[in-house]
Order: C-alpha cells, then structure tokens, then sequence
C-alpha cells in the first residue's frame, strides 16, 4: 500500500495533557479518509502535526514522503483548509486569488478561476459579505489551486446548512475525479463521510481505535443479539466493541472475518455511522484504557 | 440510462449499493445490451460520492462480464440477467398478488406477511444451499 502519512508511536503533550497518544497510523495514497471522533478526541492535533503546525512530542511522522513543514517543496505539497474554514474577511474574492498566486508556487489559476465562476462567486465581493457555503466554497478553492498531493481538512462542513454540505462535498469529489489527490477530513458528523470516504480513522480519548477501509470495516463488523450470554462464551475470532444487556438479551457489536453461524443469535448489518459509534461507546470500558477522561 | 441513488445506514457499503442496482435494473430488463451506465463524473455529480467507489462498482460489474468500459467513451451493458426468466415475471406476480390476498384474508398484516416471506424465503435457501 501505497501511504501518503505514515506515524510511528506520535503523541501531542500539552503540559500535563496528551492531546494524541501513540499514535501509529497509515493512511494510504489517492483516497479520502475520514478522521471521526468526538470533539476533543485529538483530530485537530493529529491534522497539525501531520501540517507541520505542531511538532510531536513523541514519535516519528511521515507525509508526502518528507517531514511535515520541512521546506518549501513540502509545504507545496500539503493543503490545509482550517476548522470553519477561514478567509480574510476584509478581502474580496479576487484579492484572495491573488495571495494564493503569490503564496503557493504551484498554484493553478486557470482552474482557480473557473471555479469560482461556477460556483457564482463575484470577484469583487468580500469574503467577510459571503454565504457561510460560499465562504467554505471560497477556502476550498484556495486549497484545490494550491495542487497539493494532500490536502487536508478540518471539519469543513460542521457549520454548514445540508443543502451547502451537500453541496461542498459534491465539489470536493469532483476535485478528486478529475486530479489525482488525496483528501484527508475530520468531521465528528459520520453521516457526512459515509458517501464521501472509502477509508476511516476513528480518534477516542486521543488514540486510534481502529482504522481501514470503509468496505472492509462494513463487511466485518455485526450487530448481533440474543439470550443473555457472557462475552467470554463467544468463540475467539469474534472481537467485542461494545456490548449491552438487559436482565434477559445481549446485544453485542462484533468484529469477524467470519460469518456468525450461531442460531441463538440474530445478526444485522451496521452503517458506518452505528458502526463508529459503537467504537466510541467501546471505548468507555475498554480494559486496555484506565483513562480518567472517560469519566467526563 | 439509468440513475443510482444510496441509502446510507443500511451497512450495506455504497459500491455494493451501485453493484445491486445495476444488477437489479438488468434483471428487470430495465437494462439491456449496449445501454450506457452513467459516467463516473455524472455520478459524482449528482450523488455527491467518492469517485473511487463508482468506478469500484464498475469494475466488479465489469469482472462479472456484465459491463465493459469503453475508454473516453463510457461503460456499457454488454450482456442483460433477464433473458429467458423475465417472460415467467408475469405469471409470478400474479401467483403473488394471489398469495397476498390469501394472507390478508387470513388475517396476516403486513408486517407478519414480510416476516413470514423472509423467514421461508431464508429457510428454503438453507435447504437448497
């Protein structure tokens, strides 16, 4: 597999916190990844230190083949849209494609220009009088202009109505269809990303609960419930990620390579959403995580 | 042509959704030989997917023979799943629609009628597998 970030053992320490703990994680070439997690999971670090924003505290990370913010010709190659997708409000359309000619060597504004036509936006008009679907429109040109290899997306679509989130993640995939990029975008909205990605990294209490691709993570995962039964009766290729009962039924979240062949129980499918839930409600009694967090 | 549309929290993953609604739409004979599935970028368009999961689809469709890609141009029905059993739908349907009478009258609603389907429907595949 072919990877555009590649971490070794990263961690993010702010004083006595760990905003990200070892952090071993690769996310491959030429695909859309989704970072899932609650709000203070770690996403905004983790797209920091793979900008070159942060430096780690501990650990080794990889991007683009080189260090994160090492050079020029680095920084060329990532792309980095901020959390709410942020312009200057005080400059017009125009003026904004202009810094980004001037900023980013290789910026295409053949395509930079044609884009915001399509999309309706005056050139004259400042950024601070747009639309907050224009505006995340405005940003995410500059970040496709720019022609990174990675381009990189803090919760773009969180302050969005549904028809603009629609509609911004309509003009993200084409980006993808028409030039070869990868696109890596946290959102605590799974709902958004189910169409959108084809790989998933879900953050918990600032570690990586699990990771891979979306086809994978659907075919392996279960639901399946039945007669109250202890977790420990379950045969061994089955790994819990969550677990409830009642006085009588057991439901359990599974994941197997197999299939579930147990009457007793009846299984159903999981959408990517249940699925990264699921993760989330794990993590609250995962024996291998005695964090004071979860209390929270 | 035919247009696709997602159910998402089915868990039934989007390039497998496209798969079976291609496969549907020719078992229906809504698709046939030489008809064209819309291209990668219209699909995109109008659902607003990753790339990569449509042309995911078309490949396995085209792995099955039941589509081929014609570069520049598009991907094409080269072959139709409806042939010889679409003639027998008619008289199906009917024994069907016969059927159902039958249940309702028996007083099964429609959510006894869809469990009791299913659970025949599933428990004669087990025998036959």
């Amino acid at each position: 597999m072919n990877t555009v970030v590649t971490a070794h053992g990263l961690g993010k320490q702010y004083r006595s916190r760990w905003a990200l703990r070892d952090c071993t994680l690769e996310i491959p070439t030429g695909r859309v990844t989704g970072l899932v997690g609650p709000n203070g999971a770690g996403k905004t670090t983790l797209l920091r230190l793979i900008v070159g924003m942060l430096d780690p505290t501990v650990g080794t990370i990889e991007v683009c083949g080189g260090k994160p913010a090492a050079d020029a010709a680095q920084l060329a190659k990532v792309g980095f849209v901020a959390q709410d997708t942020p312009t200057y409000a005080g400059l017009t359309v125009a003026d904004h494609l202009r810094l980004g000619a001037h900023l980013n060597p290789r910026w295409d504004d053949a395509t930079a220009r044609s884009r915001t036509e399509r999309l309706g936006l005056d050139p004259r008009q400042k950024a601070g009088r747009l639309s907050g679907g224009q505006r995340a429109q405005l940003a995410l040109t500059l970040g496709l202009a720019k022609r990174p290899e990675l381009l990189i997306l803090d919760e773009p679509v969180a302050s969005l109505d549904p028809l603009a989130r629609r509609e911004f993640l309509r003009v993200l995939m084409e980006a993808v269809a028409e030039h070869e990029i990868s696109v890596l975008l946290s959102s605590h909205v799974v709902s958004d990303l189910e169409r959108v990605c084809d790989h998933v990294v879900v953050l918990v209490d600032s570690q990586v609960r699990v990771a891979g691709d979306v086809d994978d993570l659907l075919a392996t995962h279960h639901r399946i419930s039945g007669p109250l039964r202890e977790p420990s009766t379950l045969p061994a290729d089955q790994h819990v990620v969550s677990a409830s009962h009642t006085d009588r039924q057991s439901t359990y979240v599974v994941r197997t390579p197999a299939p579930i062949l147990d009457p007793a129980w009846s299984v159903s499918a999981l959408g990517l959403e249940d699925l990264v839930l699921s993760y989330m409600e794990g993590a609250a009694f995962a024996p291998t995580h005695p964090d004071l967090e979860v209390l929270r | 042509m035919i247009e696709f549309s997602l159910d998402s929290g089915s868990g039934v993953s989007p390039y497998l959704q496209v798969v079976h609604q291609v496969r549907r739409a020719l078992r229906l004979g809504l698709l046939t030989e030489g008809d064209q599935l819309p291209t990668v970028k219209d699909v995109v368009a109008r659902l607003a997917i990753n790339p990569n999961t449509v042309l995911k689809a078309y490949r396995e469709l085209e792995r099955d023979g039941l589509v081929a890609a014609r570069p520049g141009v598009g991907t094409f029905v080269t072959r139709t799943l409806a042939d010889s059993s679409l003639a027998a739908h008619g008289p199906l349907r009917r024994d069907l629609v016969r059927w159902l009478a039958k249940a309702r009258l028996a007083g099964l609603d429609e959510e006894s009628i869809e469990a009791l389907f299913l659970a025949t429907f599933r428990h004669v595949n087990e025998e036959t597998a």
